[in-house]
């Protein structure tokens, strides 16, 4: 017997039967509370998987099985990831199926979250992928007694490149069998002048079952015996039950469970209907709640809340070039509390089963709902499950954990499968809110008009607030008295700085450990604030040098990437329309913007006309996807920059539906044109929020063009743009 | 009033369901009749994710009682086509992919039907103002406007 056959064999017989992927035993060692300078705790750490056959398996048909801890939130990373797996491994888009997200399948990869998916989530894939080719190479060498040199792949086969017709498939070299080995340290990736699908526009493998009404979306989805519950939410925050009346429910044709915990109160059905009606029905006392600040003294209570004060940079005599300035400004900006607007109201179904609980959700992380759900319910973390279901776009922390935890603990009291969806203001009223936040800003130009010294501060809490494993994380924990969890600081220092080469600066926030309002991550987390505040301030300082917006962050910018993207917009900046420029996170994406509004001085109405988006995120993956997030980007920011904040009436979210929260609709959508940059050699950016972040900035500069006055509260409502235009 | 059998006529099939007279349309298509195109979004009329056509016009089958259907025809997103063969419409919004998360899209596809049955060749305001009170938050609009331009030519 040759080496060659003894290597392959012995693979083969070594290596373990792949029956499925199975992560009974993810209870992280890894995950640990972990002391961190500018906190008490940071995120859970999640566990290290290092072996190929932890992230993909060749079975013994030749199909693909991949097995990634990201979800798909209807941005089409799992078009994408299909992708960089056919050309990392060399085999048909066809035969790679991705596996069902759940913390018995995939590997804990935490939170889809900060547009990280490809970028980092993809990672340890595209390595497995290229350790399990290498390794199929030299399986298919000592099969074929050749040097591997000699061989090439080509659609799920590797073959002799001499005489092609020495050909094995991986199925026929390893199919059903495990790699047993590790992801090498350095595998040997591709070249992207190999990529044969990569950087092609792969139509979205979900949309045709979107388009039939026949996708899977939670909301869906159904089991034998299934009860339909409604959650009934406190009508004023902090507001304690005092009791209820289930006599009130006796109008409905069928006895309705009423399931209560502290302030957690739920009504179940059979029928979906007649829990929407026990729902609304039901006589409840509450006690009075916690008054929330009147809107005119928001900001002024946003900066009252304590926090750690934070140095972000400091960098040269700021006060020195203050003192001797030519020109200095100083301005004020206010960003609003803001809902994540999810179409869907946020749904889950839990299912008990041999005394765990398994529960179908459209979460962004599926073990640490898990974690926070076991420990809620007092379980161990094996005896429950978290099987994804794709919801409604949720563009953040909306109230999907909840939902799951809710429909948990029902179905954890009644000891049958239940269906929860949130009413539209549930969801609308009790999302954890996209927080808000207070910029005082103020720059020095020298006498070449250029930026001497930049100093800001920021009045901003912690954007995540996820459940981490933490019941008081979620909304039934938090009216069932859970434990408070720790506070970690995330996301209000992202894209604090600017990359403008700027002598001096100073640039702190006070970081609050909590919001007037429960708050937690909404796209682009704190980028999208502090994008608001620095873009706009930018401008303000371009105005007072008298110099034109795009050569005037030309000047400050060396970075040929940030050029690159100013430059592609350049030619439609003109008089009178608006830029803003941001380099995501200071390192991921980089994008321009120029935009055309009209305001109508007679109504205060601003009308956004046209966008221009030049984009860089690196390798682009799937161009039209990459299209589709931006422009998504781009209308999503204007809808938030135009039209929303959240509204308080008392001890109450008065901004509940569609009426009190509009956002944009089809009469207001812009035209939106995108130049995006393929880098086929530089690493992948994250896509999902960076073009976020021009457009509060971007627009408000326009409305400055246009008017000569600056908004620097958003949202850039008719009322506002009026006041500002007669002050 | 307790729950009565009453005869639907849904994607061209007589259905019978024993609902209460108030439940709105969107729980017997979806509970009873278990076709989950249609999707509740806020029952109150606002956003269009339950939309179905009754009789030629785009409804919003949150608010629309059961009682009010009579014998007139409902159509869904499912009576128009499946993924093998998608109606123009439905094979337009692939074509453009116009979609993210979809929650939206079969309402957005049910109120372009209407739009196109009564208007074969809308112009862009038309079409805007017959989707405008569809709302869809991913911020997928233009791809949807392109969609319904090109089924318009399509079906022309």
């Amino acid at each position: 017997m040759s080496a060659a056959v003894d290597r392959a064999t012995f693979l083969r017989r070594a290596g373990a039967l792949v029956v499925a992927f199975s992560f009974p035993g993810t209870v992280p060692a890894l995950a640990q509370e972990a002391a961190a300078p500018n906190g008490p705790a940071t995120r859970r750490k999640t566990p290290s998987y290092p072996n190929v056959d932890q992230w993909l398996a060749i079975e013994p048909d030749g199909a693909v099985s991949v097995a990634f801890g990201k979800v798909e939130l209807g941005t089409g990373i799992a078009t994408a990831m299909l992708q960089l797996v056919a050309d990392e491994l060399d085999v048909p888009l066809a035969q790679i199926r991705l596996v069902d997200v759940a913390t018995t399948h995939v590997p804990n990869q935490g939170y889809t979250s900060g547009s990280t998916s490809l970028s980092l989530g993809a990672v340890p894939i595209r390595r497995a992928a290229a350790t399990a080719r290498a390794t199929l190479l030299g399986l298919a060498a000592d099969h074929f007694k050749i040097d591997a040199a000699a061989l090439e792949t080509r659609e799920g086969a590797c073959f002799v490149t001499a005489e092609p017709s020495r050909r094995a498939t991986y199925a026929e070299l390893i199919g059903g069998h495990a790699f047993g080995e590790p992801i090498a340290a350095h595998p040997q990736m591709r070249d992207p002048s190999t990529y044969r699908v990569v950087g092609t526009s792969l139509p979205r493998v979900d949309i045709p079952a979107k388009v039939s009404g026949t996708f899977t979306f939670v909301q869906n989805v159904r089991v034998p015996g299934m009860l339909h519950a409604r959650v009934v939410l406190p009508p004023r925050l902090g507001a304690q039950l005092a009791s209820y009346d289930a006599g009130s429910l006796r109008g409905i044709p069928e006895p309705v469970r009423v399931v209560r915990k502290g302030n957690f109160l739920a009504v179940v059905a059979q029928k979906e209907w007649h829990a929407v009606r026990a729902a609304r029905e039901l006589k409840t006392t509450w006690s009075e709640g916690t008054a929330l600040p009147a809107p005119e003294r928001l900001w002024e209570t946003v900066q009252q809340i304590p926090g750690k004060s934070r140095e972000l940079a400091n960098t040269g005599d700021v006060d020195a070039v203050f003192a001797s300035a030519k020109r200095t400004i100083a301005a004020r900006y206010e960003w609003p509390y803001q809902s994540h607007g999810s179409i869907g109201p946020s749904c889950a179904l839990a299912e008990v089963r041999d005394g765990g609980v398994t529960v179908w959700s459209p979460v962004q992380g599926v073990y640490p709902l898990r974690d926070a759900i076991a420990a809620f319910l007092e379980l161990q973390a094996e005896k429950v499950q978290v099987v994804y279901a794709e919801g409604a776009g949720c563009y953040g922390h909306n109230g999907a954990d909840d939902a799951s935890t809710a429909a948990a603990l029902i179905a954890h009291e009644i000891g049958k499968p239940v269906r929860l969806q949130y009413m539209r203001a549930d969801e609308t009223g009790w999302d954890p809110k996209g927080p808000a936040t207070v910029h005082e800003m103020k720059g020095a130009l020298d006498e070449h008009g250029m930026i001497a010294a930049w100093e800001g501060h920021i009045w901003t809490p912690t954007h995540s607030t996820r459940p981490d494993g933490h019941p008081a994380n979620t909304l039934p924990g938090q009216l069932t008295g859970a434990p408070a969890a720790p506070v970690y600081y995330n996301g209000g220092d992202r894209s604090a700085l600017t990359n403008y080469t700027l002598p001096a600066q100073h640039v702190s926030m006070l970081y609050q450990e909590r919001a007037v309002i429960r708050q937690s991550s909404m796209r682009g987390l704190g980028g999208t604030q502090n994008s608001f505040a620095n873009e706009s301030f930018v401008d303000e300082l371009a105005h007072a040098a008298s110099v034109d917006p795009i050569a005037f962050r030309r000047r400050h910018l060396t970075d040929p990437r940030a050029l690159a993207v100013l430059d592609v917009v350049a030619p439609q900046y003109k008089p009178g329309r608006g830029v803003a420029f941001v380099h995501y996170e200071n390192t991921e994406a980089l994008v321009a913007a120029v935009v055309d509004v009209s305001v109508d001085r007679e109504t205060g109405v601003v009308r956004v006309n046209q966008v221009w988006i030049g984009h860089d995120c690196g390798l682009i993956v799937n161009p039209d996807g990459l299209r589709n997030q931006i422009e998504g980007n781009v209308i999503q920011a204007t809808s938030r920059a135009l039209h929303e904040a959240v509204r308080f009436d008392g001890s109450r979210v008065a901004s509940v539906d569609w009426a009190s929260y509009p956002i944009l609709r089809f009469r207001e959508i812009p035209e939106v044109s995108i130049t995006a940059i393929d880098r086929p050699h530089e690493k992948i950016r994250g896509a999902g929020e960076a073009a976020t972040t021009v457009m509060a900035p971007a627009i408000a500069n326009a409305i400055f063009a246009q008017t000569g006055k600056r908004l620097r509260r958003v949202p850039f409502t008719p009322d506002a743009v009026l006041a500002a235009l007669r002050a | 009033m307790p729950a009565v059998p009453m005869t639907l006529d849904v994607n061209g099939r007589r259905h019978t369901v024993a609902v209460e007279p108030e439940t709105p349309l969107l729980y017997a298509l979806r509970d009873e009749l278990g076709l989950t195109g249609p999707k509740f979004g806020c029952g109150l009329a606002q956003c269009g994710a339950c939309t179905v056509v009754l009789n030629g016009r785009a409804i919003r089958s949150c608010v629309t009682p059961v009682s009010s259907v009579g014998a007139q025809p409902v159509v869904t997103v499912e009576g128009l086509g499946d993924e093998q063969r998608p109606d123009p419409v439905q094979a337009a919004f692939v074509a453009e992919q116009a979609a993210q998360c979809g929650y939206c899209i079969s309402g957005m596809i049910m109120s372009a039907h209407a739009l196109l049955a009564a208007n074969p060749h809308p112009s862009d305001e038309e079409i805007r103002t017959a989707l405008n009170g569809n709302l869809c938050r991913c911020g997928t609009h233009l791809r949807i406007l392109r969609a319904v331009k090109r089924a318009a030519g399509v079906t022309a």
